[in-house]
């Protein structure tokens, strides 16, 4: 089988704190550690392991700028068979619609079986999946975590409520997010980004992929960021600033006094 | 003004907090507004749904059909394909079944998508003006929404608080005939519950509770030692379980558990709406979290900026004194 998965470079939030910059208006991006979407990552897992099992290829294309190949190079690294690379300017400012609009081209110039994306990246939006999904008129499942392929029927369950699982047959060709936590990423390290640092990736712009410009871009954009804030907190914690041993006491008298030592 | 519908959840025949939440979200929104209910399913528990649904929708659009049994997001978003108006404005709580159902119904709608909306600054031309938050709630956004043609809004499940409504007349109008035969090429087979654990994390006045903080797995002991010193259980957040660290048992938030301990010490958790949403009954809430502007620390009582694995078996160690527990 064919699969595709579509990948996303971003701001690697365990790493960092993200904070306001000085105008307020954007985060400060300076020193920023990016790394591939955590759930992006789980999905090119997923796509690497159906594969083994049921042969064919993985390609995993992301939408950005020249920065994007120091994914695609780790998902290389990973196992990935092809990796693309969609470029333009005309790109920047593209909302969810936009970004799913970019890949419906990308995806009508091959001959996929499965897409997978991560169920979100660090807009927290989880979106453009299920957008995909309609433009090419595919099923669609969200929060994926586990998927089965039988005599050639596809079988996923989705992450619901309390931890229950709810299980579904899919049609093939379809669009599946994926949600984290449904595979073990294999490690890649500096040694195995190497090894595939001369393996191709095509770099393709909007006129190689005929992307439809009238949905892309800022221009063509319905929802828009206008700043990022910092809310006026509530009351916020009490912080405790003693030395490390006063805290422990602190803590322990509270523990104590508010009833969780029954 | 743009005609304002709610998708309402139910589960056996019963209405879900959510409902109330979309017509709070409605009237900031507009404060005129009376919007209509749509309310999806078949039989007996369609009408027991119809039923409990409170006062403050206008009209309650009805779609009864037995492919809908199941709230299955491929089937419900044809069914609402057919029967909306162009350029209705949307709102659909943004759980598992909104965000299966909603960016799709955006497309087919071709309408705008705004997901995860947690504030609402009423509308200003075209433009609806909402808040949201990213990389992970660190951060708020204000983002700018075109409705010249429609949009479909996903409101976060407990961030808009439920008004005490105006009657309405909730007119029921059947919109079954319109929607016709359906057909999914995804079919709900059943629902798998979660495994019980070896805890039971909902019965523990205390919960010692960690996060993505303790960075690895031999890390996890120093949790269950502080844990069994004061009598408590130790619970997770998702990245422990997505990373195998702890059993799904152990997770709380809104894919795992909901729990109401007495006392809740998050230790490297940062805070994320879907694990907060696990914890109810406003328990004491004390945070350790290295990262100064964790979200953690807008809502706990009370916090401390230290590195946990500095902390916890410190705290460990001045538990045993104060419990009179020998160290081993």
């Amino acid at each position: 089988m064919e699969i595709l998965v579509c990948a996303r470079r971003v701001p690697d939030t365990s790493e960092n704190e993200i904070e306001l910059n000085t105008d307020g208006n954007d985060i400060e991006r300076e020193e920023l550690v990016y790394s591939v979407n955590e759930a992006d990552n789980y999905a090119v897992e997923e796509a690497l392991q159906i594969r083994d099992r049921v042969g064919g290829n993985v390609t995993v294309v992301t939408i950005d700028g020249e920065d994007g190949e120091e994914i695609l190079r780790r998902e290389l690294a990973m196992g990935a068979n092809h990796a693309a690379l969609v470029a333009d300017d005309s790109f920047k400012g593209s909302d969810g619609r936009g970004i799913a609009t970019i890949l419906k081209a990308f995806v009508q110039k091959g001959h996929y079986g499965l897409i997978l994306t991560g169920v979100q990246a660090d807009d927290g939006a989880a979106q453009v999946g299920g957008m995909l999904a309609a433009m090419l008129d595919y099923p669609f499942a969200s929060l994926v975590n586990s998927i089965t392929l039988e005599d050639g029927k596809l079988k996923v369950s989705r992450e619901i409520e309390g931890g229950n699982r709810e299980m579904n047959e899919i049609d093939l060709p379809c669009v599946l997010s994926i949600q984290t936590g449904i595979n073990e990423p294999r490690y890649v390290g500096m040694r195995g980004i190497r090894q595939v640092a001369s393996v191709p990736i095509a770099t393709l712009a909007a006129s190689d992929l005929g992307v439809d410009m009238s949905a892309v871009g800022e221009a063509a954009a319905r929802v828009k960021r206008v700043d990022y804030f910092v809310p006026a907190s509530g009351k916020g914690a009490e912080m405790l600033h003693g030395s490390r041993e006063e805290n422990a006491d602190r803590i322990l008298e509270l523990v104590a006094a508010k009833g969780g030592l029954k | 003004m743009a005609r304002i519908f709610a998708y309402i959840v139910h589960r056996s025949g019963v209405v879900d907090d959510s409902a109330a939440e979309l017509l709070a979200a409605a009237k900031k929104i507009d404060a005129t507004a009376v919007p209509t209910a749509i309310l999806t399913g078949c039989g007996p528990e369609l009408e027991a749904a119809r039923s409990s649904l409170g006062s403050g929708f206008g009209e309650i659009w009805k779609v009864a059909n037995t492919a809908l049994v199941y709230p299955n997001a491929e089937l419900a978003r044809q069914a609402l394909v057919r029967i909306l108006p162009p350029g209705s404005i949307v709102l659909v709580p943004h759980d598992h079944f909104g965000i299966d159902l909603s960016p799709g119904l955006s497309i087919k709608l071709n309408s705008a998508f705004a997901s995860d909306v947690l504030g609402i600054d009423g509308i200003e031309g075209n433009f609806l003006k909402l808040v949201r938050q990213e990389f992970g709630g660190q951060v708020s956004a204000h983002v700018r929404c075109d409705i010249s043609s429609g949009a479909v809004i996903n409101i976060r499940p407990g961030a808009f608080k439920p008004q005490v409504n105006v009657p309405a007349e909730g007119v029921v109008i059947d919109k079954s005939s319109e929607v016709g035969d359906l057909t999914a090429r995804r079919r709900y087979l059943d629902t798998i519950a979660a495994e019980a654990g070896d805890v039971d994390i909902t019965k523990h006045n205390l919960l010692v509770s960690i996060g993505r903080g303790i960075q690895e797995k031999d890390n996890v002991a120093l949790a269950e030692e502080l844990a069994e010193v004061l009598g408590a259980a130790v619970s997770c957040s998702r990245p422990v379980v997505d990373a195998k660290w702890m059993e799904k048992s152990r997770q709380v938030g809104s894919s795992g558990k909901t729990v109401k301990p007495k006392v809740y010490l998050a230790c490297g958790i940062s805070g994320a709406f879907q694990h907060l949403a696990g914890i109810k009954g406003s328990p004491f809430l004390i945070a350790i979290n290295k990262n100064p502007k964790a979200p953690i620390f807008q809502v706990a009582d009370v916090g401390i900026v230290d590195d946990l694995l500095e902390f916890l078996p410190e705290l460990t160690n001045k538990a045993r004194e104060f419990r009179g527990v020998a160290a081993k």
